[in-house]
């Protein structure tokens, strides 16, 4: 029963909020959401259908373009998918310098997240530039790798393009040493801040049972403790070789979401310092002999799904026998995370609409593709 | 690591409780008959043989004479995987398959993709509408016989 006319009001495409292009409908009554209607496709630039007409190595520079904060982690399952098409068999000196550039790329896009939400809370500019300072450093190192910090186009079929210069070690020590302290500075700002935690506990709760229903994973799935990560569950790479934990947490909330991405910021950096004890010298990716420059993979088809930092991430390939793919699908986390959008928003206020969105984590590069 | 379901096994499997709804099969995958692909589904995730509770991933292909509907799913508690497709619109005509929504709420948005995408109409999806692009919007993009370097994309000659 509504004691006030309902409105609705369209929230979007552009707005500061809205961590890209996108469109709410969104009806309330006085200040409380009744319904919610998301409107997608403002950045749909085809790259379905344009990696119809590249060849094999040419499409990783359109998988940059779609999580544009996790390009890494793009390249990763890209790549990951045209070597199951094709049974390549990677280097392994590639294979440890492209989980440290993924697991860097996590712990950066996880601080894009948290900074996210600081801001979206209403803290304007100041604990957002704490995060995206610490993510600065990070795209340094990718700079060292591979010349770009954004679009990296840095892995190949069986590894990556070029082995990391001298200089690249030791800065990666410094930036992993600071990380933690970071990371510190961050948690102390969401737990231990009330303003925060009694805004954001409790709020957009999701069941269990709902979000795998949904089809939705990665760190919210978590933080509903559910244990399901796939570089635990079904290791790629050499993830079977690194042990490391999976933080959970049982609330499934706003806060649930964001402490997770904080914890498994940390087990990234773990996880890093075991890729250094085992790395050795050699080739960092096959010989041109072995994987030509131009694939021809046989006809048949291939999905690979990685452990992105909004979830799982995945491409399905089909080859027809021809130098680039006849079909490539996305698997995109971003856009099937949003699935229980309505349920998480219904009935909240308005002021915890961006908050419950912001903690998705989503990009509207992939959403939108 | 995840255990793959071998298609033909699956197949096996599935014939018990479905006689007539398996295509064919190989090693990896199993085709269902377009008209089962709902009773199949409800299978795969009730009975506690398969348990499969997420739907990874579902997409279409076009194999110009026909559409190809796959679906990745897997079981959580038991870790395994499988890979489900059908074959619809058989001479291009009307492709047309019940909708998945009521087994997995995941192919909500990824079903109206696909429609938008590849005009493959979903029978009982709760929200039957185009997902990126805007509604009047002539043909689907991810066709094969689409014409992508036409510029006049609001010409009513195109279908």
């Amino acid at each position: 029963m509504s004691t006030t006319e309902p409105i609705t009001v369209n929230l979007g495409p552009q707005h500061p909020s809205t961590h890209g292009v996108f469109r709410m409908r969104v009806t309330f009554d006085g200040e409380e959401i009744i319904d919610v209607e998301p409107v997608f496709g403002y950045l749909h630039r085809g790259s379905e259908k344009l990696a119809e007409e590249r060849t094999y190595t040419q499409v990783l520079t359109l998988t940059d373009r779609m999580d544009y904060v996790s390009s890494m982690l793009n390249n990763q399952a890209y790549m990951l998918a045209v070597e199951k098409l094709c049974n390549v068999e990677p280097s392994p000196r590639g294979v440890w310098l492209r989980m440290i550039a993924a697991e860097l790329q996590r712990v950066a896009s996880h601080l894009v997240a948290t900074g996210f939400l600081i801001q979206d809370l209403g803290a304007l500019g100041t604990p957002l530039i704490y995060a995206m300072r610490q993510r600065e450093y990070i795209l340094d190192l990718f700079e060292m790798l591979c010349g770009a910090r954004i679009t990296n186009s840095y892995l190949r079929p069986g590894g990556v393009f070029m082995d990391a210069p001298d200089e690249f070690w030791p800065a990666l020590d410094k930036v992993l040493n600071d990380i933690p302290n970071a990371l510190d500075e961050l948690e102390e700002l969401l737990s231990g801040n009330e303003i925060i935690t009694s805004r954001t506990q409790g709020v957009s709760i999701l069941l269990p049972e709902t979000m795998v229903n949904a089809s939705i994973t990665g760190p919210m799935l978590r933080a509903g403790s559910v244990d399901w990560d796939l570089r635990h569950r079904n290791p790629y790479d050499f993830y079977d070789q690194i042990n490391f934990q999976r933080p959970l947490h049982s609330s499934s909330d706003n806060f649930a979401r964001f402490w997770v991405r904080i914890q498994e910021a940390r087990e990234s950096v773990k996880i890093i310092y075991q890729c250094l004890e085992r790395i050795e010298p050699g080739c960092v990716r096959p010989s041109f002999h072995d994987v030509p420059r131009l694939i021809r993979p046989e006809p048949g088809d291939a999905y690979a799904a990685i452990e992105g930092s909004k979830g799982e991430l995945g491409f399905y390939l089909v080859s027809d026998g021809s130098i680039a793919p006849y079909r490539c699908h996305v698997r995109a986390p971003s856009l099937i995370n949003l699935t229980l959008l309505r349920e998480m928003l219904v009935g909240t206020l308005f002021n915890d609409l961006f908050v419950s969105f912001g903690s998705i984590d989503l990009n509207m590069g992939e959403v939108d593709r | 690591m995840t255990d793959e379901w071998n298609g033909n096994s699956l197949a096996t499997a599935l014939a018990g409780e479905n006689p007539d709804a398996i295509e064919s099969c190989n090693r990896t995958d199993v085709w269902v008959k377009g008209e089962h692909i709902l009773q199949i589904c409800f299978t795969l995730r009730d009975n506690p043989e398969f348990g499969f509770d997420l739907l990874n991933s579902l997409t279409a292909v076009d194999y110009l004479d026909y559409f190809e509907v796959v679906y990745h799913i897997t079981s959580l508690k038991k870790n395994a995987s499988a890979v489900i497709k059908t074959k619809v619109g058989q001479g291009r005509n009307n492709p047309v398959l019940a909708s998945v929504v009521n087994v997995w709420r995941g192919a909500d948005y990824q079903e109206r993709e696909v429609w938008d995408l590849f005009g493959i109409t979903f029978e009982g999806h709760p929200n039957h509408k185009r997902l990126f692009l805007w509604e009047g919007y002539p043909g689907h993009p991810l066709r094969k016989d689409y014409i992508t370097y036409d510029q006049s994309i609001n010409s009513e000659e195109r279908g």
